[in-house]
């Protein structure tokens, strides 16, 4: 397939669309290569809008790690919005790259990161419109191969169908390693076609190629069996770890765009993996272990990063950031570094504890203090247990006094609908709660204008997590639950007025549920649900629930599964989970002994301060945890702004 | 308990420097907000010893003049900025043109020696290329919407549909000479002469006047960018240079470094490439 750019046909389009700037590329840092200098070609697509997609760190990682190759070439795709494809079709111009508008088809990988299982019907509306066929079976050797990535590729059996790879864990190493099969590949002459590539792929086991293994099921309905059908490909497909994380100092030259993104900040990782070993949270289970960036190397990061995008802001991302082990060291020497430099720091940190507060202050020295979140997550102790959140009311308490002593005005609180074994009372004592919260912060301040806001979405049961053999709770309950929380809220004369209450509906959690942990007869809903207009699942004016209802009833019409069996029925010990033969180094044991002493209410440790736990991921994966204290300091920069004239 | 900002308040202005700036090709689609981010980032890559505003949340001291609306390209835009240092207009020109990405390119600058910049900015002056149209239907339809005393447009505001005159404000509308080269065959180019009105008539309204008056209907997308902005010369029709004055008020150096704009040069004549 030709290459040329594309631009000379979008450009009369863009008049007619909102937001052109997304789709004209020419974001600082973006780096465009001659197509005939490379011999391996990626498109990497996020797929949801620019706003959101630009920002995603993992492809701006990737990005920058595939293009320092000599012979390697990767651009970008983001999803369009309906506007934009409409005149697409109408004047028949393809899926574009935003940095030379080359078509997305003349590439010879299209590497999708899913962060989230809502992208599905946007990865078809790519795939159409670039002229790739949606059905992986359908694809010849000149289409570009569909690898998935992010999380939801720990069980991307839903869209096994479209796809022909996917790749579990970090990507930094395993894209160099594709990329290299796909070199020796083509320089030998593509011996065997796309499945001898594919073959290639799978037999080191760490690319997982869903066509060569057969799903078969039990007549009711769940699976008897996921195996290869072919030699020389493994039962299991592991996950990737990247070690060492000072040594893969990405994004160097973070993308600054044009366009107004989600994120107006340059982001810095400063650590990867957590096992604070919340039992709801499908992050922190595939993501182990924990390895830190070393405080001198976050502080590198910081200050490159800053004079290559003049952003005015810096986010110290992780899981956890105040978890790090040297987090008071790093905050006070950036606050160091950058004061009076018109530079703000954020620590996205939900953490429940006085230290948590000690860390914001130091990042707001001079700034403004608007508002503080906290995540309980649970509303009685009891659910904490089950969730294993270990934070007692008290501890919240504590910590929302200092917060408010401290000059913070709002106190924004997280939690969780329809967690196991949850009753109404458990959701009805979050209003408690957030009543404590407010009296905490008017007597410690003596002020009346106390905020605070509760916020609350349902919980979606994930794949490897202790809560993969829960049942998710129905919508109709879950809306029910929520509607007595905020009468028990906006109730209340003393309190009521002070309590922001914000909520999501049940409805999208189950669909996410379906997508979730769905298996491969899933596609045909996705499928249907696309073909009928589905788009942009994320966004709740675009999202119908009532369109996924249908079109499940219909797709799974003939088979004995229906919307409510993935998603409201507990599952059991020897039930095959449809990721089962993903690994993602969780022991399945472990993680089945977490789910009863979830039940039980037992809590589990962390491993960073306690022993080991067994959860299988470091002897499987051949890791360890990397944590410091280095015992460094960030010195103070050069002087290095301004000196005029 | 209400926090004030700790620290000293931020250092005053010593210098301010008025700057003109393109926005050229596909950076013709940003919006005005997209290019205020993208300036206040190269300022900051760039070490420019930008003002602060004072308070928590510090605001750099940047004055922006009429922006040329999304989708349409302009030679002309102007805005001023507050150093806390002197720096030299020709260093901020180049030191600011290199960090801004290409297609937002600084054009000139010079320092502020004289007070009422933006009461410059009475008109623009704008070329509108209309593609797969023939020369003499649009300067019939050009001709028609000059006749008129009075031609009512709408357009969606934020505060919904409006309606308005778009004939008053216009100064002169008609085909630019053929003798310029490099416009592409079969597009015929329009030059507009805009008095700045409240509410603003801009290239669109004026396109949808020439739809109305002469139904002239262009069957691609118009390409539109601004020429020039600044004092009107009512007699004449022509836009003169905003920054002249300052120019000439400035020191030596500003003038010496433009020798062929002079004060009062006349640029809306010289469409620039």
């Amino acid at each position: 397939m030709p290459a040329e750019s594309l631009f000379p046909r979008l450009e009369p389009l863009l008049p007619f669309v909102q937001k052109p700037i997304q789709y004209v590329g020419g974001e600082l840092n973006a780096t465009v290569k001659p197509w005939d200098d490379a011999d391996v070609r990626w498109c990497l697509m996020y797929p949801d809008a620019y706003e959101v997609g630009l920002p995603n760190q993992g492809v701006m990682i990737l990005y920058e790690i595939l293009n320092e190759q000599p012979g390697v070439l990767a651009e970008r795709t983001y999803s369009v919005w309906p506007d934009l494809e409409a005149l697409m079709r109408e004047h028949d111009v393809p899926q574009f790259t935003v940095d030379a508008h080359r078509p997305v088809g003349a590439f010879d990988v299209l590497g999708v990161s899913f962060s989230t299982e809502l992208g599905y019907t946007n990865l078809l509306t790519a795939l159409d419109l670039a002229g790739i066929p949606l059905l992986a079976r359908d694809r010849g050797d000149d289409h570009p191969l569909v690898i998935a990535g992010g999380h939801a590729a720990f069980n991307p059996e839903p869209i096994a169908d479209f796809l022909d790879a996917a790749v579990l864990g970090d990507g930094e190493q395993i894209v160099l390693a594709i990329t290299e099969t796909i070199r020796g590949w083509k320089g030998k002459g593509r011996p065997g076609g796309r499945d001898g590539l594919l073959a290639l792929l799978a037999a080191g086991g760490g690319v997982y190629v869903p066509r060569f293994y057969d799903v078969e099921y039990l007549p009711d309905g769940r699976i008897r069996r996921v195996a290869p059908n072919r030699p020389g490909v493994p039962f299991r497909v592991a996950k990737h770890t990247v070690m060492e994380l000072d040594q893969w100092p990405y994004p160097k030259q973070p993308l600054v765009p044009i366009a107004e993104s989600v994120h107006e900040r340059m982001s810095v990782e400063i650590f990867r993996g957590c096992t604070r070993g919340c039992r709801f949270c499908q992050a922190g289970m595939i993501t182990r272990p924990v390895r830190e960036r070393s405080i001198t190397g976050i502080g590198e990061m910081v200050e490159k990063g800053l004079a290559a995008t003049g952003f005015e802001e810096v986010g110290l991302l992780s899981l956890s950031s105040a978890d790090h082990s040297e987090i008071g060291d790093i905050a006070k020497g950036l606050a160091d570094r950058y004061e009076g430099n018109n530079t703000s720091l954020s620590l996205p940190s939900t953490r429940v504890d006085a230290f948590n507060v000690t860390l914001a202050n130091e990042l707001t020295r001079g700034g403004r203090r608007s508002g503080l979140t906290f995540a309980p997550e649970g509303g009685s102790e009891r659910i904490r247990r089950v969730i294993n959140k270990m934070v007692s009311e008290d501890d919240l308490i504590r910590t929302v006094t200092t917060a408010y002593s401290h000059g913070w005005r709002q106190v924004k609180l997280y939690f969780m609908c329809g967690l196991p074994t949850e009753t109404d009372d458990d959701v009805v004592q979050i209003a408690t709660l957030a009543k404590k919260v407010i009296q905490a912060g008017r007597d410690a301040t003596g002020a009346r204008d106390i905020r605070c806001t509760v916020s609350i979405g349902g919980f979606v049961p994930k794949p490897h997590t202790p809560f993969q053999w829960a049942a998710q709770l129905d919508h109709a309950t879950t809306d029910a639950r929520l509607a007595k929380l905020r009468d028990a809220i906006r109730g209340d004369r003393a309190y009521g007025r002070a309590i922001g209450f914000r909520y999501h509906d049940g409805k999208p959690g189950i669909i996410e549920g379906l997508l979730s942990r769905g298996d491969r007869r899933v596609g045909a809903v996705i499928r249907a649900v696309w073909d009928d207009g589905g788009r942009f699942d994320g966004w709740s004016e675009h999202f119908s629930f009532d369109r996924w209802a249908a079109c499940a009833g219909k797709a799974l019409a003939d088979e004995p599964v229906d919307l409510s069996w993935y998603t409201t029925r507990e599952r059991d010990y020897a039930e095959v989970l449809p990721w089962d033969h993903l690994d993602s180094g969780l022991d399945r044991d472990w993680l089945w002994e977490d789910w009863r002493d979830a039940l039980s209410e037992v809590e589990v440790d962390d491993c960073r301060w306690s022993p080991c736990f067994d959860c299988g991921v470091c002897p499987q994966m051949g890791t360890e945890i990397e944590i410091g204290p280095t015992g460094k300091k960030l010195l103070p920069l050069t002087v290095r702004t301004s000196n005029g004239a | 308990m209400a926090r004030t900002p700790d620290g000293p308040p931020p250092a005053p202005p010593v210098q301010r420097l008025r700057v003109r700036h393109a926005k050229r090709g596909r950076l013709r689609f940003a919006s005005h907000r997209d290019f205020q981010r993208a300036l206040e980032r190269a300022l900051r890559r760039a070490n420019v010893p930008i003002a602060y505003s004072a308070g928590f949340t510090r605001h750099p001291k940047v004055s922006y003049a009429g922006a040329a609306p999304t989708g349409t390209a302009s030679e002309a835009e102007y805005l001023e900025l507050a150093l806390t240092e002197r720096w030299d207009p020709d260093r901020l020109r180049a030191v600011l043109d290199a960090a801004l990405p290409p297609g937002l390119d600084v054009l000139d600058v010079v320092e502020a020696a004289t007070p009422g910049f933006a009461e410059r900015l009475q008109a623009s002056v704008w070329d509108i290329a209309l593609p797969e149209l023939p020369a003499g239907t649009v300067a019939a339809a050009a001709a028609a919407f000059l006749e008129r005393p009075v031609i009512e447009v709408q357009r969606l505001t934020k505060n919904g549909m409006r309606t308005f005159d778009a004939r008053a404000a216009v100064v002169r509308l008609e085909l630019r000479p053929r003798a310029e080269p490099a416009d592409g065959a079969g597009c015929a180019i329009l030059r507009l002469v805009v008095r700045h009105v409240m509410p603003a008539v801009r290239p669109d309204d004026v396109l949808s006047g020439l739809r109305q008056v002469a139904d002239l209907a262009p069957p691609a997308p118009p390409v539109v960018t601004r020429l020039a902005q600044g004092l009107l010369d009512e007699l004449t029709g022509e836009v003169a240079d905003p920054l002249a004055p300052d120019r000439c008020a400035g020191p030596a150096t500003g003038r010496d470094a433009h020798p062929d704009q002079s004060d009062g040069t006349v640029i809306s004549a010289s469409a620039r490439p």
